[in-house]
């Protein structure tokens, strides 16, 4: 088929690339803003020193950690999702998968950033690379987030190759832009061979990669001696509760794309029953793992572990604690459960109230233990400053920011693979 | 490092002391409050009992000096380390403020610059011209006045003899009034350190840890041991 006819054929797929409307330019305006005042926040505490942020002694790692860790964990399901989808031959991943690429690169170019921003000379941060230590955890955790990056980066880009080659032959305005990134793309015999061939290993390599990734970042805080993080669940338990928020997040995305670019006829209502019911095996998982990690810390835990569980469970992060359960499974798991509520909507909110749930959970691992240290002498008390704020902020604004210039630019559903899927499915009904 | 907990009396001298010798800035009141004044040998205490039943209890905190330390293995850019004499020292130009250190030290003795230091003019002149100055966004700790035993160290090379017992003292040691403070060289069975740490009253802080800690306290009220 020609470029001409596919065009036609997924018109609303490339028209969100056509048009900026008003609407584009009331949601870029106030991100951008937003995003560009976080780089005010940021030379402040640049010019001035950490001392500007409402970290302390001994509360020395706090929100930036907080947004390392839930960006990271954002980034996990993208690719990890979309490669086991893949593998496993689901034929409704294809309609989600660009989506769920899309948010692992930008959640992972917004998490380590945070690293940036806590480090006391954040200029130097390179020097991690130079000058490697390799018994250090966060050297671990450089080595294994830069590959992820790295391969996600590939992942997403390698299979846009062909829709690049559509977009390529429709828009003669960033033909030249267009035509570097398809790499002479024409749709050849030899040239599906080896994206087969390249997309296949891709899947296959980024499994191991992205559970390296969460398992080493758990390491951070695990291979430490303080109380409650010194835990061997970590790993496992960031991961999943990294596939968790991953989840909710391609979920929220996808709805508000299907709702935004009216992609009704290809976001389906099966679609999100589907992610809908992982989201469920998730969340029993994420209950599993925490219910495990607290009840064996106050079973068998030492005064200093149980001095944290217990600031956790009725002390000052009580109402964190409670929240964090209540977002995290009292209100997400009723919804996924009923097929009657599994539908577009439900699920949205129960992603919304899993991100926050999630983004509580990071804090509260990381937050607490370092607010009462082993030794009885120092307390810390933490209440993040306008600078962390900002930053957070900024953040959070650039990493929407980023998937809505991304999808002004290519389109966020998979045209040609959809195209080949609808093919195979002519075909079947054929050989029936 | 000996501490006799018996002869503290709490006076801080060895907090002021430490101040002085190693150029440890002035944060001010206010961000003290906010947990950014730095204490490398630090002073905690303890109150028990209600009136008219009180104890008071103090505790002189330096870096615990671990033979196992849990802050060097986490620096991502090797920027601190356990030097051949056993001290925990802190490379500050390496130093990129990571702050792993500082949150895997079980004891909190490791202090980061949140700003750029700084002293009240009139003190400016007293500062140590021995002690590297430290710049904003990086962590410091206590190193039990390495620059007093490097220089010892260079006096006996040219004299060709080793360091007697007592010869070098950090600023701490030297300063206590009630002389609760030891310091030598525990590998040295002769040397009074390593007496007093085999003393029945030695213990040494979250020693189930296993991090080894140099430092040795000398529990209160064992009169009857005579050590």
């Amino acid at each position: 088929m020609d470029s001409e006819t596919i065009a036609r054929k997924y018109h609303p797929i490339l028209e969100p690339l056509t048009r900026a409307g008003c609407p584009f330019w009331i949601t870029v305006i106030p991100l951008s803003i937003i995003f560009l005042w976080s780089f005010f926040a940021f030379g402040w505490q640049y010019d001035r020193g950490l001392g500007v942020t409402g970290m302390g002694h001994p509360m020395s790692w706090t929100l930036y950690l907080v947004n390392f860790v839930f960006f990271i964990g954002i980034s996990h399901a993208g690719t990890l999702i979309s490669a086991i989808l893949r593998i496993t031959n689901a034929g409704w991943r294809t309609p989600i998968t660009r989506a769920a690429e899309m948010v692992t690169v930008f959640a992972l170019a917004a998490g380590p950033t945070n690293i940036l921003f806590d480090l006391g000379r954040s200029t130097r941060f390179y020097w991690v690379g130079l000058h490697a230590q390799f018994k250090s955890p966060l050297l671990w955790d450089f080595t294994c987030i830069m590959t992820y990056f790295a391969t996600s980066v590939v992942f997403l880009y390698v299979l846009m190759i062909p829709d690049i080659a559509i977009l390529r032959d429709r828009f003669p305005g960033r033909r030249r832009v267009y035509e570097i990134l398809s790499l002479g793309w024409s749709g050849t015999e030899r040239q599906e061979r080896i994206l087969k061939k390249v997309s296949a290993f891709l899947c296959i390599a980024v499994i191991p990669i992205a559970v390296s990734v969460h398992t080493v970042v758990s390491w951070v805080f695990g291979m430490q001696t303080q109380p409650m993080w010194h835990s061997t669940i970590f790993g496992p338990y960031f991961v999943v509760g990294a596939i968790y928020s991953g989840i909710a997040t391609i979920i929220l995305v996808a709805a508000i794309l299907r709702k935004v670019y009216h992609l009704e006829q290809y976001l389906q209502p099966l679609h999100f029953n589907n992610m809908g019911l992982l989201l469920l095996t998730m969340s029993l998982l994420w209950f599993y793992f925490t219910f495990a990690e607290y009840l064996t810390t106050l079973y068998g835990g030492g005064i200093h572990e149980l001095a944290v569980f217990w600031v956790k469970m009725v002390g000052k992060y009580s109402v964190m604690f409670w929240l964090m359960v209540l977002f995290c499974f009292i209100i997400p798991f009723p919804i996924l459960a009923l097929k009657r509520t599994r539908t577009i909507l439900g699920t949205s909110i129960a992603s919304i109230s899993i991100l926050i749930g999630m983004w509580l959970e990071r804090y509260l691992i990381i937050i607490p233990t370092l607010s009462e240290p082993r030794l009885p002498y120092e307390r810390g008390a933490y209440m993040p400053s306008w600078v962390e704020w900002s930053m957070m902020a900024g953040l959070s604004a650039g990493f929407i920011l980023a998937i809505v210039l991304f999808s002004k630019f290519f389109p966020v559903i998979s045209i040609w693979e959809m195209e080949k899927e609808g093919k195979e499915k002519i075909l079947m009904t054929n050989v029936k | 490092m000996v501490i006799d907990l018996d002869k503290c009396t709490g006076c801080q001298a060895c907090v002021v002391a430490c101040r002085q010798e190693n150029n440890i800035p002035f944060v001010g009141e206010k961000q003290a409050k906010l947990g950014r004044a730095t204490f490398w040998m630090n002073l905690v205490s303890e109150v028990k009992g209600t009136y008219p039943n009180v104890e008071m209890h103090f505790f002189p905190m330096p870096c615990m000096q671990c033979d196992h330390p849990p802050c060097t293995i986490v620096c991502p850019v090797a920027a601190t380390y356990k030097n051949p004499e056993g001290i925990v020292a802190q490379v500050y130009p390496r130093c990129i403020g990571v702050r792993m250190c500082i949150s895997n030290c079980p004891y909190t003795v490791r202090y980061f610059n949140w700003h750029a230091p700084s002293w009240p003019p009139e003190y400016k002149k007293g500062l140590n011209p021995d002690v590297f100055r430290r710049r904003k966004g990086i962590t410091e700790k206590c190193n039990f006045c390495i620059q007093r035993i490097r220089r010892a160290k260079e006096r006996v090379k040219k004299e060709k003899r080793r360091i007697r017992d007592g010869e070098v003292i950090p600023a701490c040691v030297e300063t206590c009034p009630s002389e609760a403070l030891y310091f030598g060289d525990l590998n040295d069975p002769k040397s009074r350190v390593s007496k007093l740490s085999k003393s029945r009253r030695a213990f040494r802080l979250l020693e189930d840890l296993a991090t080894e800690p140099k430092v040795f306290y000398l529990r209160e009220g064992d009169w009857q041991d005579g050590q």
